[in-house]
């Protein structure tokens, strides 16, 4: 196992690599620079400014001074914001970026698997027609749309809830949650009912049910663990979807999470937050398909055997 | 096999305890923050994107202003109506016969937050700074009229004392200006010619170090009406009454929140659940229905700045301006402003917008001017040798991505065709694209807006100065360049503004851009804001502003 797991690091690191320097190249192509701006600078504050940020150097010589810094941990300055570090911005805004993406998460997990039991355990049947109908209702609604309905219904005609903000007003994280989980939720539904449905017909259910096992007995001891499987693999990158995918939602609701940085980062060419952010959600990307391998094999007495021969 | 199981008994209970959670949580929401700010006379502004930083001499934008503004003053401040300029920290001035001298007191209570006094060495050392060109400040042309400002940060002379501003004692400050400048006393109220206090500045970092932590809360010393309390990225920024300040007594708000929202629709839908009082944008498709439904709600007001179109003067057929005044004079200005932008926008026939300071553009009668005439656009058209717009090539039309610029590009394109018999390919790119291809003229026409800094046509119209960095149309003038030279050098207002209408002419004549409207800005306030005065620059000094129940009379 442990192996494994260091095989898989290992894959990643080059990846990694990859990726710094396709980006690091990438964003200088794009046209417009950091300090363009509608109001024209003179060009000696441009000289100025360039030499502060070091961006008159030649591209490779950049582009290894970035790589020198980056082996020390340090991501730079921010051209956007003087005065904030790119590592100072993403501590700002990743920890509520992680918080969403738990809370999403949990409500994935719990209205997916929810509605995945009820439609596996009567298919064919409204109890299974109605939730599977919402999760595809669920799957096909995208987020932006999704944001506003629940917040015009639960926000504004019921004036239940907070219709911004994060950790202002009670009950403010609710709405965001919900809106960036649904959709997730959607797929875990339609996910474990398979995962269900299939394992439900295989004989040693039947061996259980004509032992006179309790139906909750059933679901949860023997049916639930293999039913699982396809949403566990999907977990991985539900997961890192969930924290790439932030950033409609930390908009809609004003969320001052990573998400709205990163896009904000793109938009202004902040070449040293784009490139941190970018390492920093690749990286979480690598090591959250890594644990979600080792997981699956853990699982699964099939996989682990292969990766025995290998 | 169908295996049919009792219906699962948890599923309903869960779904239970869910709503019950929602319910729960969700039925105590108290007071909005506009109820409560009745009481505590805490103003819930929206502000647009997250400020880039605190610094009067490296922030360039809207949205710092209204912050900055909070924390310091100026010597001048303006007129929560009218704008005109008020003694601010400098209580008197006096100004020499020919305008080129200005002698400032500076009051006696002016402090900073740390207490010291606020003295004319603070302006000199302060001044020197943002023209320092290591700085890279990018509004240090702000301060150019001053005798040797310009030539100091462009690394021309490096000896500051050869720069006009003098401290002639503890509160008494001389500054000599290149020119006479009517406008210089409004520029004095714009933030980048406060001053910052010295020693705090010296101890995070230096004179020339951008971008250092003395802006952060705690760190920051300012003299204006409020303090930095706290400021969370991307999420809110909290000042609080600074009783220290020279004119307390009269600041009745005791803090402000600004919350950095960029998005429109989720601004709407704060300002209408009651966490805003007032909003900084409002999603055009919302204008019509607060107008029905909540016209108190709603202000159009005029607003310091026009949009307009940029002809690339450097490409066929667009060197002919023939060619360009055609273009200029079939387009129905009044049907876009009407059924396209519905703002309450003014048409635009000139480039400067009508009544900025007392001046208004050529127009009417003035035989260059543009109007909508579609015979005499065909006319000049077939004149350039492009008859019912025959061997017109396709030109490209490009704008920054966004609803509002589609629309009316859409519109301009069907006018043409239908006027001139000619196509017109849109284009689109983000922001910083765009940006960079109108600055390497690669383009052929494009979308523009240009708000002024101060109120006087020379911030407009000293943009199409020959190799002026934001001319961007190739476009060059001699005679024009003369002209703004001239009203420069001039201090009767009069024939300063005779010289801008000349120069003017010649921009309607040649055409080398074609204004389209002059903007407004379409505020959501609350109407318990009161003393809130929509005026052309938007500019609401906050220590006028105070909290009442609706109805109570300003």
């Amino acid at each position: 196992m442990i192996r494994i797991a260091l095989n898989r690091i290992l894959q990643g690191i080059p990846v990694l690599f990859v990726v710094i320097t396709v980006t690091f190249f990438l964003i200088r192509q794009a046209p417009g620079g950091p300090f363009d701006a509608e109001r024209a600078l003179p060009p000696e504050v441009i000289k100025n400014l360039e030499a502060t940020y070091r961006l008159d150097a030649p591209v490779y010589q950049q582009y290894f001074d970035y790589l020198g810094n980056l082996l020390k941990g340090d991501f730079g300055p921010s051209f956007r914001y003087p005065g904030r570090s790119v590592t100072e911005l993403i501590a700002t805004g990743l920890p509520i970026t992680l918080e969403l993406a738990v809370y999403a998460l949990a409500v994935a997990l719990v209205l997916g698997l929810l509605a995945g039991l009820l439609a596996a355990t009567r298919p064919r049947t409204l109890q299974d027609y109605l939730p599977m109908a919402l999760a595809m209702t669920g799957i096909c609604l995208p987020t932006f749309l999704l944001g506003p309905l629940l917040v015009l219904v639960f926000g504004i005609w019921f004036e239940w809830l907070p219709v911004s903000g994060w950790g202002y007003a009670p009950g403010d994280k609710i709405l965001p949650s919900l809106t960036l989980g649904l959709a997730y939720a959607a797929v875990i539904a339609r996910l474990s009912r398979g995962g269900l449905l299939e394992v439900l017909s295989q004989n040693y259910i039947r061996t259980a049910r004509a032992k006179g096992l309790s139906t909750p007995t059933i679901l949860f001891r023997h049916a639930l663990p293999g039913g699982m499987a396809p949403v566990i693999a999907y977990l991985g990158p539900a997961i890192a979807g969930l924290l790439t995918g932030s950033f409609v939602v930390e908009t809609i609701f004003q969320i001052p999470g990573l998400g709205r940085f990163y896009v904000q980062a793109a938009f202004n060419r902040d070449y040293t937050m784009i490139m941190g952010t970018t390492i920093l959600l690749s990286a979480l990307i690598v090591v959250l398909n890594i644990v979600a391998d080792l997981v699956s094999i853990k699982l699964n007495p099939q996989l682990r055997q292969k990766h025995r021969h290998e | 096999m169908q295996m049919s199981l009792r219906s699962f008994p948890y599923s309903k209970k869960s779904l239970l305890i869910i709503v019950a959670f929602l319910a729960l949580t969700g039925c105590d929401l108290g007071e909005t923050n506009v109820e409560s700010a009745i009481e505590s006379q805490v103003l819930h502004l929206g502000n647009g994107t997250e400020p880039q930083d605190l610094d009067p001499h490296i922030v360039t934008g809207v949205t710092e202003n209204n912050i900055i503004t909070a924390l310091f003053e100026g010597l001048i401040s303006e007129h929560p109506e009218s704008l005109a300029p008020m003694p601010g920290l400098a209580e008197s001035w006096e100004v020499s016969e020919d305008g080129l001298r200005y002698q400032f007191t500076i009051r006696e209570e002016a402090k900073w937050s740390n207490g010291d006094p606020v003295t004319a060495a603070d302006f000199v050392w302060s001044w020197k700074r943002i023209l320092t060109p290591a700085l890279g400040a990018e509004y240090a042309y702000q301060l150019y009229p001053v005798a040797g400002a310009a030539a100091f940060n462009k690394g021309e002379i490096s000896d500051f004392d050869q720069v006009g501003v003098r401290a002639l004692g503890e509160k008494l400050l001389q500054v000599t200006l290149e020119n006479p400048t009517p406008y210089f006393l409004s520029l004095l109220a714009h933030y980048s010619t406060f001053a910052v206090h010295p020693p705090t500045i010296e101890a995070f970092g230096g004179v020339t170090e951008r971008g250092t932590a003395w802006t952060r809360p705690g760190n920051l010393v300012g003299n204006g009406a409020f303090l930095l309390k706290s400021w969370r990225l991307n999420y809110l920024i909290e000042v609080e009454k600074n009783p220290d300040y020279w004119d307390a007594e009269n600041v009745q708000l005791s803090a402000i929140r600004f919350y950095p929202i960029d998005n429109a629709q989720t601004e709407e839908r704060m300002f209408r659940t009651g966490a805003l009082h007032v909003a900084a944008t409002t999603p055009s498709s919302k204008i019509a229905v607060y107008q029905e439904s909540d016209p108190q709600k709603i202000s159009i007001s005029p607003y310091l700045g026009t949009y307009f179109y940029r002809f690339n003067v450097t490409r066929k057929p667009l060197d002919n301006p023939k060619v360009r005044r055609a273009l200029s004079m079939s387009i129905d200005r009044e049907a876009i402003v009407n059924a396209v932008t519905k703002g309450g926008q003014l048409p635009a026939y000139a480039f400067t917008p009508p009544e900025t300071q007392g001046y208004f553009p050529p127009g009417g009668d003035d035989g260059f001017a543009i109007r909508y005439d579609i015979s005499k656009a065909k006319e000049l058209m077939a004149e350039a040798g492009y008859p019912e717009g025959e061997g017109f090539p396709t030109l490209e039309l490009l704008y920054n991505t966004s609803e509002g610029h589609r629309r009316i590009a859409e519109a301009i394109q069907q006018m043409w065709k239908q006027a001139l018999g000619i196509d017109i390919q849109l284009a689109n790119t983000d922001w910083k694209v765009y940006l960079s291809r109108t600055n390497d003229l690669d383009y052929d026409i494009s979308r523009a807006g240009w708000i002024g800094d101060y109120p006087d046509p020379n911030t407009f119209l000293d943009m199409m100065l020959t190799d002026g960095g934001n001319n961007r149309t190739g476009w060059s003038s001699p005679d024009y360049d003369r002209l703004i030279a001239k009203a420069a050098t001039q201090s009767n207002q009069k024939e300063r503004y005779q010289s801008f209408t000349e120069a003017e002419r010649i921009l309607n004549r040649e055409a080398p851009l074609m204004p389209i409207y002059t903007y407004t800005r379409v505020t959501l306030r609350d109407p318990s804001v009161k003393n809130w005065h929509p005026n052309i620059l938007d500019h609401h000094p906050y220590k006028y502003i105070f909290l009442e129940k609706e109805g109570a009379d300003q």
